[in-house]
């Protein structure tokens, strides 16, 4: 197997408050690791981490064998992309959240591209007009994890994103992850979820801001 | 021209104005009174000072003191819409270089076609008015910014996070401040001669220049300001976005 991820010593202090330390990891291309922990453990600071959004205090996190400091960070953002627990939709429509991915690759828009990707998570193909505040907290979760799904990444980083689901929008989400994990993605879930640490392929626990318990 | 005459007993008597709005200002509690005080005193104690300068400077018409004298124009044009960035960093310098861009290019232009001369008496004023539009419209984009970056700060997380670079992920912030900045002198175009008579116009037809003279010269001044403004916020805001964020391309 190939490392797609490592994790060297990882710590994150910010102004001296301990939020993560010594966090060594070693992660697999197409893995599909589950984190849990308690709240406030340093789950999405992890997850932020790797994606670039925050700075490790020390230690080195590395992308295909190169450390993320050296990595050009809009690309390795797009490669490894995360998904926000209660993500904001931005601008008007459902259309402009679509098109963004499509604008900052400087790639022509696919209206059909994104109807498909709507209708991948049971959405209508309709409702790409509409405007975000007419949108579910359901809706607006959906609309934006196919946001980061529209080109898609090699690392995909998921932080409670069914938070609030109901059954069945969380399985159709269940769903869409586990055909992008066939094709080949690594997925790396955050979770309070029962469902979903009782179906995790591997259970990692953070507790304290330290990688406690592993269950394979 | 000189059927104009303010004389010094006039003035006093025009006080009486500032006693009224004064007497308002104590009656109603507002508390601006000593704010009041204070700018009618400045008002006069500056316009003073700068009308002996001004005197001055026309009299001995000196390249290099007309210049001294729209570098200090600049300079305190950068210095108040420095105190409107509330932190951004290197706020001053981007002021300077916005509103001395603003400024020096538009003069440029209207000296190259002969719409001024060249002599004190037309830059320096001319100099004042791009350079306090461009000064106010400066202020209102950084504020404008200031609050967008914080009202949309998990908007500009995500952009970023999709892969954004700065620029995409700042892009509507930057527009909007842009539009926030340019929006009075814009206003004030649509409304000149239907709302407001502006100062210069009025000034011109005050001291006995043919009102459509002194139209001709507020129809260049409108053109001058909105290309200033311009200038100057779409200068300030490019240069100033890329504050909110640290080396490692994250919100601060």
């Amino acid at each position: 197997m190939t490392l797609i991820l490592t994790l060297d010593q990882v710590n994150y202090a910010p102004q001296g408050k301990t939020i993560l330390s010594d966090i060594d990891l070693e992660i697999n291309e197409n893995a599909f690791i589950t984190f849990t922990g308690p709240s406030g453990s340093g789950k999405s600071t992890l997850l932020r981490l790797i994606a670039t959004l925050l700075t490790p205090t020390s230690g080195v996190i590395k992308y295909q064998g190169q450390p993320q400091a050296m990595l050009p960070k809009p690309h390795y953002r797009q490669e490894v992309s995360y998904c926000f627990q209660q993500p904001s939709l931005f601008g008007e429509t459902v259309r402009d959240n679509l098109a963004f991915p499509f604008s900052i690759r400087n790639h022509p828009w696919s209206q059909k591209r994104a109807e498909q990707a709507l209708a991948s998570v049971e959405l209508s193909e309709a409702m790409i007009d509409a405007p975000i505040t007419s949108l579910s907290g359901g809706e607006k979760q959906r609309v934006a994890l196919i946001r980061n799904l529209l080109f898609p990444p090699k690392v995909l980083l998921l932080d409670e994103v069914t938070t609030g689901l109901d059954s069945d929008t969380k399985d159709c989400v269940h769903r869409l992850i586990a055909s992008y994990h066939q094709q080949g993605m690594t997925i790396l879930m955050v979770t309070h979820d029962e469902t979903e640490i009782a179906a995790a392929e591997a259970l990692l626990e953070i507790r304290g801001g330290r990688l406690e318990a592993k269950h394979e | 021209m000189n059927s104009l005459i303010v004389s010094p007993t006039a003035l006093a008597f025009a006080v009486v104005l500032v006693l009224i709005a004064l007497v308002i200002n104590l009656r109603e509690k507002i508390g601006l009174e000593k704010d009041m005080l204070i700018g009618v005193i400045r008002a006069v104690v500056q316009l003073t000072v700068v009308g002996y300068v001004l005197t001055y400077i026309i009299k001995v018409d000196r390249l290099w003191l007309t210049g001294l004298m729209v570098a200090i124009i600049i300079f305190n044009a950068a210095l108040n819409a420095n105190k409107r960035a509330n932190g951004i960093p290197h706020a001053f310098a981007i002021s300077l270089l916005a509103i001395s861009t603003a400024t020096l290019l538009t003069i440029a232009l209207l000296v190259l076609t002969h719409s001024v001369r060249f002599t004190p008496s037309q830059i320096v004023p001319v100099s004042g008015m791009i350079a306090s539009n461009s000064m106010v419209a400066i202020g209102l984009a950084y504020r404008s910014m200031n609050a967008s970056f914080h009202d949309q700060r998990q908007g500009v997380l995500e952009r970023l996070a999709l892969g954004a670079t700065l620029k995409q992920a700042s892009n509507a912030i930057v527009r909007s401040a842009i539009r926030t900045g340019m929006a009075p002198t814009i206003d004030s175009a649509k409304t000149v001669g239907i709302v407001s008579l502006p100062g210069m116009m009025s000034g011109l037809i005050f001291a006995g220049v043919d009102p459509t003279k002194a139209i001709m010269y507020q129809i260049m001044v409108t053109f001058m300001l909105l290309a200033a403004t311009s200038i100057g916020s779409v200068i300030a805001c490019y240069i100033a976005y890329p504050q909110f964020y640290n080396v490692d391309l994250q919100l601060r």
